[in-house]
């Protein structure tokens, strides 16, 4: 059995410019920021992100290494407006597929169960279908026969994802109330690279926790990475809530400004910044 | 309990009058999840399923499933909400930063989608919410920036464009003026009541489409005495709901 354990920057040296990249979490919870604060300091851009978005979008959108989004919505949560995905798509800065929230979920179920598509009842009489002419419908071949949006599978070259704990393998644990959809991203990706809060012994995982909370499983998994604090400054919980003091100096500060006081170095460096700040 | 609570009732807030039309969209649902957008659609689903509809299901706003007083009673992480919405036992409404008289709501961006004025949300599960399940709105300032003839991206789908959507429903749209159906043969949007104090050539004025009002206009029903209770000393105690409507 391989020990899957590795870095960061070992991570984004596997991608390249050009990728399809999937990122968890869901708006601004339990992002792998650690990760995406490490392609930050790559050169690597021209990017298609698949994203249910958050400042993940955000801060790669301001960086300018997205050339095309899949998205549903980007937002802070806390703050309903991503300034910087706003920014970026006011300038036209990429190319954007929007789509509903369900039918980026039948997309991931799609890739993750190799279909080329999943008929969707989401879509049809609404602008989706305007904004992006690729989409194809499909008519049940029952008596019913209601026409449906043929939500084309969402499959990735690598996807990241962050959870609470992991062990070397690549068995990922959740202990927070949602798992959002990280077990899909892995599996509909080629490659899946998953940080974790803390790595611990396999027996270690279901000592106090059920086994349903083992929501990613290591046939899925090409890399685990170890990146306490990584999914700053959205919230990982249980182990911390949203930085929300942070969020708002996110949201606030001109981006080249605070890229260059928190993005210059590497993660330890951002996570000493991080605390002098608060 | 203290004296003020004690004192006689004063009148209801324009705020109190938005949460019982905003209630009053859940009642009869039956066992469905109410999904409340904003906070006084969150007041008024809480009302509703303290008195008059107490089979609602609530959320705490994310995964847990939660009885009034807090005890949690299931589970209801994203991947089984979408998949619920799906299933129509749900009833949501939703914010809307423009709707037009057949109900097509904007939640995405204004102007040109290509390269939009002003980027915002994106469509959320507008798209699914409005072919599955019952879908109404909440428009804490109604104006003729909300109200428009036209909107710039139809997220949540209107009844020009729902033809063949067996599902598809918009129960009501409530604003800070009052409350609007599609009961219309052609499923415009009609006035279905004031809020005490506006009157109609308010809401015409504040209205960008020609809407559809009949001769006689109710008002928005009276808070009972208990609802006024529920509503001041359980569920907003601090008072929030005057800071998306005031007085």
């Amino acid at each position: 059995m391989s020990d899957k354990t590795t870095t960061a920057e070992q991570v984004v040296s596997r991608l390249q410019s050009g990728m399809t990249l999937g990122i968890g979490g869901w708006g601004s919870r339990r992002k792998p920021m650690a990760l995406v604060r490490a392609l930050l300091r790559s050169d690597i851009g021209d990017l298609t992100v698949v994203s249910y978005g958050g400042p993940d979008v955000g801060m790669l959108a301001a960086a300018g290494r997205i050339r095309k989004l899949v998205a549903p919505f980007v937002t802070l949560d806390s703050i309903p407006l991503e300034p910087h995905y706003r920014t970026a798509r006011e300038g036209g800065a990429f190319e954007l597929m929007e789509i509903d929230e369900a039918m980026f979920m039948w997309g991931l179920h799609a890739a993750a169960n190799r279909l080329p598509f999943l008929p969707v009842r989401a879509g049809i009489g609404s602008d989706v279908m305007r904004v992006n002419p690729r989409l194809r419908t499909v008519t049940s071949p029952y008596e019913d026969g209601e026409t449906f949006v043929a939500m084309p599978a969402l499959r990735m070259d690598a996807a990241l994802v962050h959870v609470g704990r992991a062990d070397r393998l690549g068995n990922g644990q959740y202990l927070g109330p949602d798992p959002y959809f990280d077990d899909l991203f892995c599996e509909a990706a080629d490659a899946a690279y998953v940080s974790c809060e803390r790595i611990v012994d396999t027996a270690e995982l279901t000592k106090e926790a059920a086994p349903q909370t083992l929501l990613i499983k290591r046939h899925t998994v090409t890399g685990v990475v170890e990146a306490p604090n990584g999914a700053h400054f959205t919230s990982c919980a249980p182990h911390y809530g949203r930085d929300e003091a942070f969020q708002t100096t996110y949201a606030t500060t001109p981006w080249p400004e605070f890229a260059a006081r928190f993005l210059g170095g590497d993660e330890q460096a951002y996570q000493s910044a991080v605390r002098e700040e608060s | 309990m203290n004296d003020v609570t004690r004192a006689p009732l004063l009148a209801p807030t324009r705020a109190e009058y938005c949460v019982i039309a905003c209630a009053e969209a859940w009642r009869d649902n039956g066992e469905v999840l109410a999904s409340p957008m904003g906070l006084i659609p969150s007041v008024g689903a809480r009302l509703a399923r303290l008195t008059f509809s107490p089979d609602l299901l609530l959320t705490d706003g994310e995964a847990t499933l939660v009885r009034p007083d807090g005890t949690t009673e299931g589970w209801l992480p994203y991947r089984q909400h979408l998949t619920l919405v799906g299933g129509g036992r749900r009833h949501v409404m939703m914010g809307a930063s423009q709707i037009d008289r057949f109900g097509n709501q904007n939640i995405s961006c204004i102007g040109d989608w290509e390269r939009p004025k002003r980027q915002l949300l994106g469509v959320r599960g507008a798209p699914v919410n409005t072919l599955n399940n019952p879908t109404s709105y909440w428009v804490p300032r109604h104006s003729r920036r909300v109200f428009v003839e036209k909107v710039d991206m139809v997220c949540g789908v209107g009844y020009d464009r729902a033809a063949g959507a067996r599902y598809h429903r918009i129960p009501r749209v409530v604003s800070d003026l009052g409350v609007f159906d599609f009961a219309t043969p052609d499923h415009s949007m009609r006035l279905a009541s004031l809020h005490p104090g506006v009157t109609v050539e308010q809401v015409r004025e504040a209205t960008g489409f020609d809407l559809a009002v009949p001769d006689e206009v109710p008002s928005t029903r009276e808070p009972t005495a208990e609802e006024l209770r529920l509503v001041r000393e359980v569920i907003d105690p601090a008072g929030s709901r005057a800071r998306e409507v005031g007085s």
